[in-house]
């Protein structure tokens, strides 16, 4: 006996548990099995490029804050590069101390989200994420403390930090970079020894080497697959050529190597906190720019390495206040190429773990 | 100049770029190449392949719209050597701008190319899923270019239609076989948003 | 992080911490500490006293007020009627409307305390408060949520068949309800103490699979039909391994009667949970399918089809599948205690407290296993779920059930004492879980994931030839 299968279409989003905001896959089933994916995005488009086309350099600051929102520092940061290399400006070395605290904190609290949700989607019903927002917790504390924000941070300015952090931040800070490790070894012990969370995450969703860097995957997402890739070491910028630290990488590209490396990057990233720390020298926080920085003409494509990969800022100036075009690398966005090689074929729980593992961010994929 | 500290001096590139394939390289400054736009495809796969450039990885895929023309700028990333190269191909035809994809080079243009053809309306020829990407079917125009200053047509900005309401949008097709038929003839009679109980 | 490097408390704070518990308040009445726990002791003291003093001295034994066990004030009142020359269809409904009654508030109850217990205890395994706000503790949350629900509009989605979607809420919650009726709450207290109780058992709990499909087929939805298709999968599957083991406890007792089998573990004084360890977290286990609980809750798995069989439903109709499934959570508890841990009987202590009062303990505690399970686990694919019930839970307890026959055999016709028989039943039986599951796992070619792979660490950048290089090295 044969029995035919009908294929149909299932639509997860744009209002779904696990899709982490508005955003949809249309699936075509045939049973629990994938046959193909399509992605619809832009239910958040706010139209940034455009908008920032109408503002000065400075005025676009907070656009980038909602553009991440769980990684508004390293946004900020992105953006503040690109502008002082398009322009010239100089940075005080305590500034570059200080956004390397803030983008590192940035990513163990974006890193946290990032394993919480993966764990929630694998099904464990919220426990270990919420072990993982205690930590992040205090760190938004400690944003809130420096800037007055948690979420959107609007903390970085164009040749510095917008404040010097008050001094009842140092020791909260030293106190987190002190019980870091301790948290870290409670989150390996939820789940490297859970045989079910190893069962579902491991060899599922593999990402080989070469297609990972064909396709244009960056962050965790790239170094899960191998390749030691961190813009952190590659083109170092700001003060990260006199840290110590490390690159992690996974072996097999699946989905849980992706979620080890993260856990691991929180590691380095208290090696650095702990580093900068020790290292911060006293001084001016900021240089005084104008209020309308006009660059000369030319473009730049100015880039960090944010926690969900390389970020970039595509610049160009013809020498007015605002900027000519205005081009964000979004890497949630650019990270979901290979969605179709992940999905297809797959039954719908490893498609939604893979998709948990890849970490987007809708504001980040829209824009 | 702002380049990057990794960035290879334009000059370098379209020297061997040109030996390879010559006559491919139209122009070029410190900072990047420009190709021709018919084999900007050439250019980048002979760029990926080669040993000295083994530009490996396409970054970043953006257009900028120079009035009189488009440019579609692609920043290629070589991670074993560490640096990058910036490729430029100029799309002349204002009107109905068009390039040659990069996707058969790099897979990772696939979404890029989608968001250039949205915002900026240049069409990538034997791209396979060429679609809208952040706004809907049907949107009239294109609004990153420069020309843009609002939609015309007696159409507003926002969420008036919506791709379920084209009928003649791929949305729309692929919906269709999954319909019940009691929703079908509901549809014909026009479908209102908030139909039903 | 200590207090005084914080900012300083904003007024929303400051209420919170001047909030005082019920504790202070007590406390804040007079006396405080000493004072307090001085009268609470005595009280205490003199309730035992009384209470030891009824009990030894024989005064409850079967009076119309012992309220040890409910069925002697029942039975009582039964004569009574008899002798007042009522027909006997007035004591037959009198006792089955009080029954009926108490197993409703009984589960009501436990359906307001229950939900109540899953949030807080969730909520303390995962470093939060839980709700606090609405009465006591936050007791009437469960109550506030059912008038929130009531009050909410029910949605019937397009193209849904709007029979079969009316009928599952209903349909669901019979199971839910019938299962309790062979349940021994002490030794004369139960609805119906049939004869063939496990067969009924095993009857009624694949009934609530047919309501889980209508609700899954009607709804006109892909989730509901694919939390559905999953539910039935899974429950088909599971049926089996949940009866194997019911069939070793019933071929080790003899008895298909529920209360029978309690009177054999209070018999031999050994829980069948010691004597029958596989089949125990067999029954466990399946039972969490069967019931869809964490980790085995892939019919209505929350990140993957959202809610499952019944996304489409809203309001009460939805709180009413919530309901069933705290239901069942329930009775599956009862269910494990009293083929497992011993039912009513606690080691002697049954003479002095009420059963049921020592049932209900153990139905908290294995429902307390539930809740821990669902903090502490991720959930199954179902691929693996079916593999693991098909592949290994199945042939073990066809296993078990062979050795548990020759058992049998042993423990009823040798004439050895029963420490002997059982005990020997026991050690055989330990060493058929530990050795006989790590052999057959071997045997069927399952590798512990245990090996987990952790990433490398690397001080060098690079693409794919590094990548190589690191993979060559390490």
């Amino acid at each position: 006996m044969t029995t035919a299968n009908e294929p149909y279409v299932l639509n997860i989003g744009p209002q779904h548990p696990s899709t982490h905001g508005v955003f949809r896959l249309r699936v075509v089933m045939d049973g629990e099995v994938i046959r193909d994916v399509d992605m619809i995005v832009g239910y958040l488009h706010r139209s940034m490029e455009k908008l920032a086309e109408e503002r000065t350099y400075t005025q676009n600051i907070p656009f980038t804050d909602r553009a991440d929102y769980l990684a508004a520092m390293s946004n900020n940061l992105g953006l503040c590069l690109a502008v002082e290399r398009l322009a010239g400006v100089e940075v005080p070395e305590r500034a570059s101390y200080l956004r390397v605290i803030f983008a590192e904190l940035q990513r163990i609290a974006s890193h946290a989200m990032a394993n919480g949700t993966m764990v929630s989607d694998a099904g464990a019903w919220q426990t270990p994420l919420l072990y993982m927002f205690r930590e992040r917790e205090k760190i938004l504390d400690l944003f809130e403390m420096t800037c007055g924000a948690r979420l959107t941070t609007n903390y970085m300015r164009i040749g510095g930090v917008s404040f010097d952090p008050p001094p009842e931040f140092w020791p909260a800070l030293r106190e987190l970079v002190d019980e870091m490790p301790a948290r870290i070894d409670e989150y390996y012990s939820l789940v490297q020894d859970n045989e079910i969370f190893l069962a579902r995450t491991q060899n599922v969703g593999v990402i080989s080497a070469a297609d990972a860097i064909n396709g244009s995957l960056v962050g965790p997402a790239l170094r899960g697959s191998g390749v030691p890739w961190d813009l952190r070491k590659a083109e170092p910028y700001c003060v990260y050529d006199r840290m110590d630290f490390e690159v992690p990488v996974g072996r097999r590209g699946d989905v849980f190597d992706r979620f080890m490396v993260r856990m691991e990057e929180v590691r380095q990233s208290t090696r650095i906190l702990q580093q900068a720390i020790a290292q911060i020298p006293d001084g001016p926080h900021k240089t005084e720019i104008p209020l309308a920085l006009r660059p000369a003409p030319g473009e730049v494509y100015g880039r960090v390495e944010g926690p969900r990969g390389e970020l970039g800022f595509y610049l160009v100036s013809d020498g007015t206040p605002a900027p000519y075009r205005f081009h964000v690398r979004a890497p949630s966005l650019i990270n979901l190429s290979l969605l179709k090689e992940m999905a297809v074929g797959a039954s719908l729980p490893d498609a939604v773990v893979a998709l948990g593992s890849l970490d987007i961010v809708v504001g980040d994929i829209d824009r | 100049m702002p380049a990057g500290e990794r960035q290879l001096d334009g000059h370098r590139v379209a020297a061997r770029l040109g030996a390879a394939l010559p006559g491919v390289v139209t122009h070029v400054t410190d900072e990047w190449v420009e190709v021709e736009p018919e084999r900007v495809q050439d250019a980048l796969r002979w760029l990926r392949d080669s040993e000295e450039f083994d530009a490996a990885q396409l970054s970043d895929l953006t257009s900028v719209d120079r009035h009189t023309h488009f440019e579609v700028v692609y920043h290629l990333q070589s991670l074993d050597l560490n640096h990058q190269v910036v490729v430029k191909a100029l799309v002349a035809d204002h009107d109905q701008p068009s390039l040659p994809s990069a996707y058969p080079v790099y897979k990772g243009a696939l979404l890029q190319e989608r968001e250039v053809y949205d915002l900026m309306g240049i069409r990538f020829a034997d791209h396979p899923d060429l679609r809208r990407l952040l706004l809907w079917e049907g949107y009239p125009g294109h609004p990153l270019r420069k020309d843009f200053l609002g939609i015309g047509g007696g159409q507003t900005s926002g969420l008036q239609r919506f791709p379920n309401e084209d009928p003649s949008s791929r949305d729309r097709q692929l919906n269709r076989d999954n319909l019940t038929s009691q929703e079908m003839p509901r549809e014909a009679g026009g479908h209102t948003a908030s139909g039903g109980h | 992080m200590t207090a005084d490097v914080r900012r300083p408390a904003t007024p929303m704070e400051q209420q919170i911490r001047e909030h005082r518990s019920l504790v202070q308040r007590a406390l804040a009445l007079g006396g405080g500490w000493k004072f307090i726990l001085g009268v609470v002791g005595l009280g205490t003291l003199i309730a035992l006293a009384a209470g030891g003093f009824l009990v030894v001295g024989g005064y409850l034994d079967g009076r119309w007020y012992d309220i040890r066990d409910l069925g002697i004030p029942t039975s009582h009142l039964v004569y009574w009627m008899q002798a007042q020359g009522l027909s006997p269809a007035v004591p037959y409904l009198t006792t089955a409307l009080l029954g009926g009654l108490g197993i409703l508030s009984l589960v009501g109850g436990w359906l307001v305390i229950g939900s109540w217990v899953e949030r807080r205890v969730i909520a303390k395994f995962q470093i939060r408060q839980g709700p606090n706000r609405v009465g006591l503790f936050g007791l009437l949350q469960p109550v506030a949520d059912a008038v929130k629900l009531m009050q909410k509009e029910i949605l019937i989605p397009l193209g849904a068949d709007r029979l079969l979607f009316f009928l599952p809420p209903i349909l669901i919650f019979l199971p839910a309800m019938l299962g309790w009726a062979p349940v021994p709450w002490a030794p004369r207290m139960s609805y119906v103490d049939m004869n063939v109780g496990v067969v009924y058992v095993i009857a009624i709990s694949s009934l609530g699979v047919l309501a889980v499909f209508l609700a899954g087929w009607s709804s006109n939805n892909h989730y509901a039909l694919l939390g559905a298709m999953r539910t039935v999968a899974m429950m088909v599957s599971y049926e089996i391994p949940i009866s194997l083991s019911l069939l070793s406890v019933v071929l080790l007792t003899g008895s298909l009667q529920l209360s029978q089998i309690v009177a054999w573990q209070q018999q031999y004084h050994v829980w069948l949970i010691v004597v029958l360890p596989l089949a125990a977290f067999t029954f466990l286990f399946a039972s969490t399918a069967e019931i869809n609980r964490t980790p085995n809750d892939i019919g209505e798995a929350e990140s993957e089809i959202v809610a499952g069989f019944h996304t489409e439903y809203s309001g009460m109709k939805a709180g009413l599948f919530l309901a069933v499934e705290l239901g069942n959570a329930i009775l599956v508890g009862a269910m494990m205690s009293t083929f497992f841990l011993g039912g009513y009987t606690l080691f002697g202590l049954e003479l002095w407290i009420p059963g049921y009062l020592i049932l209900a303990t153990k139905i908290g505690a294995v429902y307390f296993v539930f809740v821990w399970l669902r903090a502490t686990l991720p959930r199954f694919r179902l691929d693996q779920l079916m593999g693991f019930a098909w592949k290994f839970l199945i042939p073990l307890a066809i296993i078990q059930l062979l050795v548990i026959a020759v058992e049998s055999m042993v423990i009823a016709q040798s004439g050895l004492p029963g420490i002997v028989t059982v005990g020997g039943s026991i050690a055989v039986n330990l060493v058929l879980t530990f050795v006989g599951v790590r052999a057959w796992a071997s045997g069927i070619g399952y590798v512990s994931e245990a090996a987990a792979s952790t990433p490398l660490l690397t001080n060098t950048v690079g693409g794919l030839r590094a990548a190589e290089r690191i993979r060559v090295v390490s």
